[in-house]
C-alpha cells in the first residue's frame, strides 16, 4: 500500500463547497479521506503544507498542442508537461491540427500518443465539420465512440448559420457539447486588433467588438431554437458576457469561457506593434476586461480555460499584420487567476471552481473534485511564491507569452495525477517515504 | 548642443515640438542648395543610404533618393514585395541581409504598420520611415508644416483642416499629430466610412460628420487622394458621389478664410477629390509641397548621418 497524508494544507473544493484547513490522504491513488485533523494511518508519510492550497488537479477546457502536424511548435508531450506545470491535471485539446480531427482516426491517434507520451490527461475535442470547412458534419458518433468529448471548430467560426443549426440539433443524440468559436468573418476580415483608440494609433485594422457579440448572439438564438448545449469559448467583450448572462436567464443550455489573458490585459499591450499581444478574439478595453471579470463573479462566464496557443518565432518574430494569433497559457493561468483573488474580484473558491469542477461538468468528464474514492488528481499551489517567467522557466516548447520577463505571483509547486506526482520540482513527496 | 538625438525617424508621434523645429530650420538652410546651379554638396560623401521599398511609389523614392545624392550619398534602391508568412524570404532575412552590407541609412516603405519599428530591432543603421501601412508617413507631415510655415510664417493657433479617409490614411495620422504638436488645431471630416467609428477625436484633431464645419475659417485645407476601396471593400458607393458631396470645390474653398492654403501629398484625382481650378488655383501650393519635400529629406538624412 501507499499512501501519503497532507497535513495543515488550505482544502479548496467547490465541488463539496469545501474551504477550510485541514488534511487529505491518499491512498493507492485514491483520495481516502478529507478532514479537519485526520489520523495519520501507520504506514503512510505525511507532508505538512503550511497552508498552501491543495485543490483538485486543474482542468483546461481550452488547449492547442498542435500534434499532429505541428511539432515544432509543441507536442502531446511538451504541451502536457506544460499544463502539470501550471497544475493542471487534464486538458482538452482542440481539434484544428493537420490533420485536422475530424474522424475517429485521428481521435484514436492523438489518445495512443496521449497514452504513451502525456504527462496530463487528454481530452481530445473533435471538429464540427469535415477539415473545419463549415460545410459537412463529422460522425459524432464515431468520434464520441473513439474518445472525443465535445465539437468545435475553434480557430474559425461555423460560418454558415444552417450548418450550426444542424450540428446543435445532431448533437442531441449523443447529449454532446458544441463549443463556438465566435466571429463573425466578414466583419473581422483583415483585423489584426481590438478596433479603438489604439487601432487608431497604430494605424491597425480593427475587429470590433459587435465581430464576437453578432456570433454569439447567432449561436445562442441557434442553440435556444434546437434545445442543443452550446459553449462559447474565449468571451472577450462586455456584450457577450451580456448576451450569456441573459440567455442563461432564460433558461438556455449555453455554458462560456473566458482566458487569462482577457480579464488581465487590454488592447493597450499590443503597442511597439507586440506580437505576443496579438491573438484571436483580439484584447479588449478595460470596460470590457471589467465585464469579463464581473462575468465570472456573477457566474455569466463558467469557466477559466487558457487557449494554450503555441507558436514558433517563425509566426512571432515578424510583421504584426502577418503575425499568427494565439499565446501560450497553462504555465501563467494559476498567477492570473490569482490576481483577480488577490484584487478581492473573486473568492479562491470561486477561481478554483473555474479551473476544476465547472469546465469538467461542462465537458462531462470525471475529475476535478477531491470527493471520497476520486482518483487523487489534485494540485498543490504556493499562492505566495513569485517567479520570472523566463524562456528557461518554460516548459512549453513555444515562448509566445506576452508574460516573458514579468515577475508573477502564485505557481503549481506540485500535481498529482491518480496519486503519482508527474510534476514536484522540488521534490516534496521524496521527504515521506521514509515514513 | 546638438538638439537633436533621434536615432530613427519612425513617425510624428516620437518627435517633440523641438526637434520638429529643428529638422524645418536645418530644411530651410538645404533649401538654398536646390537652387543653384550645381545642386550638390558633399556632406554625406561615403555614406550609403539604402531604399527599402515593399511597395511601389515612385514619388517618395524618387525624393528621398534626389535627397540623399544632392548630399552626395550613394544610394541603392532594393524594391520587393511583402513576403507571404513562414517560410519565405522572411523581413528579417531581408533586413540581415542588408545590414550585413553595412549601410548608414535605411528608409523603408512597407504595406504593414510597424514594420519599420520591428526592422530597428535587427539592424544598426538608422532607419527612415517612408511610410508603413496605415500607420505614418512622417516625412510626409514634417514637409507640409514646412510648407505651411514658410507661407504663413508660423504653424501655431492656425486651423488646419483635413479631408479624405483620415483612417486609412498614414499622411492623416502624421499630419493630425504634426499640427497639433506644433499647436494648430486640426479638424478632419470625410465619409464617415472613413472616419473612426463613434469617435468625436482622433490623435488629437477633431473629427466633424459635416465638412463645412471643418473648412470654416481654416487657414489650411489639406486633402487627401482617395482610394475606392480598401482589402476589397468598397468604402463609397461611387466615385461620382464622392466627387459631389466629398470633394473640395471652389465653392467649399469659399467657407475657409481667404487666402487658405491649399495641399494635397499627390498624386491627384482631379475632379474627384479636389476640384481642377482649386488645384491649380492660387493658393495651391501642392507643387511647393513637392520641392520641400527634397528639401525635408536632405534635412531627416543629413541630421541622423552627421551627428556625434
Ligand atoms: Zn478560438
Amino acid at each position: 500500500m501507499n499512501a501519503y497524508l497532507f497535513t495543515n494544507a488550505r482544502i479548496i473544493d467547490p465541488s463539496q463547497n469545501m474551504d477550510f484547513t485541514g488534511d487529505l490522504l491518499v491512498k493507492d491513488g485514491i483520495i481516502a479521506a478529507v478532514g479537519e485533523s485526520l489520523d495519520l494511518p501507520n504506514d503512510a508519510g505525511v507532508i505538512d503544507l503550511e497552508g498552501k492550497w491543495l485543490v483538485p488537479g486543474l482542468l483546461d477546457m481550452h488547449v492547442h498542442l498542435r500534434e499532429p502536424g505541428e511539432e515544432y511548435k509543441e507536442t502531446i508531450e511538451s504541451g502536457t508537461a506544460a499544463a502539470v506545470a501550471g497544475g493542471f491535471t487534464a486538458v482538452a485539446c482542440m481539434p484544428n491540427t493537420q490533420p485536422v480531427n475530424d474522424s475517429a482516426g485521428i481521435t484514436r491517434f492523438i489518445l495512443e500518443k496521449a497514452r504513451s507520451s502525456a504527462r496530463a490527461r487528454v481530452y481530445p475535442i473533435a471538429a464540427i465539420t469535415l477539415g473545419q470547412k463549415g460545410e459537412q458534419l463529422t460522425e459524432f458518433g464515431d468520434l464520441l465512440n473513439a474518445g472525443a468529448i465535445a465539437f468545435s471548430d475553434d480557430g474559425l467560426p461555423v460560418k454558415n448559420a444552417a450548418v450550426m443549426r444542424q450540428a446543435l440539433e445532431y448533437a442531441q443524440n449523443f447529449d454532446a457539447l458544441i463549443i463556438s468559436h465566435s466571429e463573425e468573418l466578414d466583419l473581422s476580415r483583415g483585423g489584426v486588433m481590438n478596433e479603438g483608440r489604439v487601432s487608431t494609433i497604430l494605424g491597425l485594422k480593427g475587429i470590433p467588438a459587435a465581430t464576437e457579440e453578432i456570433a454569439v448572439f447567432r449561436d445562442v438564438a441557434l442553440a435556444e431554437l434546437t434545445g442543443g448545449r452550446l459553449h462559447i469559448a474565449h468571451v472577450s467583450t462586455r456584450g457577450s458576457v451580456e448576451i450569456v448572462r441573459q440567455a442563461k436567464s432564460r433558461g438556455v443550455r449555453v455554458t462560456a469561457e473566458t482566458a487569462p489573458h482577457y480579464f488581465s490585459l487590454t488592447e493597450e499591450a499590443v503597442f511597439g506593434y507586440n506580437t505576443f499581444a496579438k491573438m484571436s478574439p483580439p484584447l479588449r478595453t478595460e470596460e470590457d476586461r471589467l465585464a469579463v471579470i464581473e462575468g465570472l463573479k456573477d457566474g455569466a462566464i463558467d469557466a477559466i480555460a487558457t487557449d494554450h496557443a503555441p507558436h514558433s518565432v517563425l509566426e512571432k518574430e515578424c510583421e504584426f499584420q502577418m503575425a499568427a494569433n494565439g499565446i501560450i497559457g497553462l504555465e501563467t493561468a494559476i498567477s492570473l487567476s490569482l490576481n483577480l483573488v488577490r484584487d478581492g474580484y473573486i473568492s479562491a473558491s470561486q477561481m478554483i471552481r473555474c479551473m476544476s469542477i465547472s469546465p469538467s461538468n461542462i465537458l462531462g468528464v470525471p475529475g476535478g473534485s477531491l470527493k471520497d474514492g476520486n482518483s487523487a488528481d489534485i494540485c498543490i499551489i504556493d499562492p505566495e511564491a513569485v517567479f520570472t517567467l523566463t524562456r528557461e522557466s518554460l516548459y512549453s516548447l513555444s515562448y509566445n507569452s506576452p508574460f516573458l520577463g514579468k515577475d508573477l505571483q502564485g505557481k503549481a509547486i506540485l500535481t498529482l495525477i491518480d496519486g503519482r506526482p508527474v510534476f514536484d520540482p522540488t521534490g516534496i513527496l521524496r521527504v515521506p517515504e521514509v515514513n | 548642443m546638438n538638439r537633436f538625438t533621434a536615432r530613427h525617424i519612425l513617425g510624428m508621434s516620437t518627435l517633440s515640438p523641438d526637434e520638429i523645429t529643428f529638422i524645418l530650420d536645418t530644411a530651410e538652410s538645404l533649401k538654398d542648395i536646390l537652387e543653384r546651379p550645381i545642386k550638390k554638396v558633399p556632406p554625406l560623401r561615403g555614406k550609403t543610404v539604402v531604399h527599402l521599398f515593399f511597395e511601389p511609389s515612385t514619388r517618395t523614392r524618387l525624393s528621398f533618393e534626389l535627397a540623399a545624392k544632392r548630399l552626395s550619398a550613394d544610394t541603392v534602391s532594393f524594391s520587393a514585395k511583402a513576403s507571404s508568412v513562414v517560410k519565405g524570404e522572411t523581413l528579417i532575412d531581408t533586413a540581415q541581409n542588408i545590414e550585413a552590407m553595412k549601410p548608414d541609412v535605411i528608409v523603408m516603405r512597407h504595406p504593414h504598420s510597424g514594420t519599420p519599428h520591428l526592422l530597428t530591432k535587427y539592424v544598426n543603421s538608422a532607419v527612415i520611415n517612408a511610410g508603413d501601412g496605415t500607420n505614418e508617413h512622417p516625412s510626409q507631415a514634417l514637409l507640409d508644416l514646412f510648407t505651411v510655415r514658410e507661407h504663413l510664417g508660423h504653424i501655431d493657433n492656425l486651423k488646419v483642416a483635413i479631408l479624405g479617409d483620415i483612417l486609412h490614411s498614414r499622411v492623416a495620422h502624421s499630419d493630425i499629430q504634426a499640427f497639433t504638436k506644433m499647436g494648430a488645431e486640426v479638424v478632419v471630416s470625410g465619409a464617415a466610412t472613413m472616419l473612426p467609428s463613434r469617435q468625436s477625436e482622433v490623435l488629437g484633431a477633431k473629427v466633424v460628420l459635416k465638412m463645412e464645419e471643418a473648412l470654416e475659417d481654416a487657414d489650411v485645407i489639406i486633402v487627401l487622394r482617395i482610394q475606392k476601396e480598401r482589402q476589397g471593400q468598397s468604402l463609397i458607393p461611387s466615385v461620382r458621389e464622392y466627387a459631389m458631396f466629398f470633394g473640395l470645390s471652389p465653392d467649399k474653398v469659399k467657407l475657409a478664410k481667404s487666402g487658405a492654403l491649399i495641399m494635397h501629398p499627390g498624386p491627384i484625382n482631379r475632379g474627384v477629390e479636389m476640384a481642377p481650378e482649386v488645384a491649380d488655383g492660387p493658393y495651391s501650393v501642392i507643387l511647393d509641397q513637392v520641392t520641400n519635400g527634397v528639401a525635408i529629406r536632405m534635412a531627416l538624412l543629413s541630421l541622423l548621418l552627421t551627428k556625434g
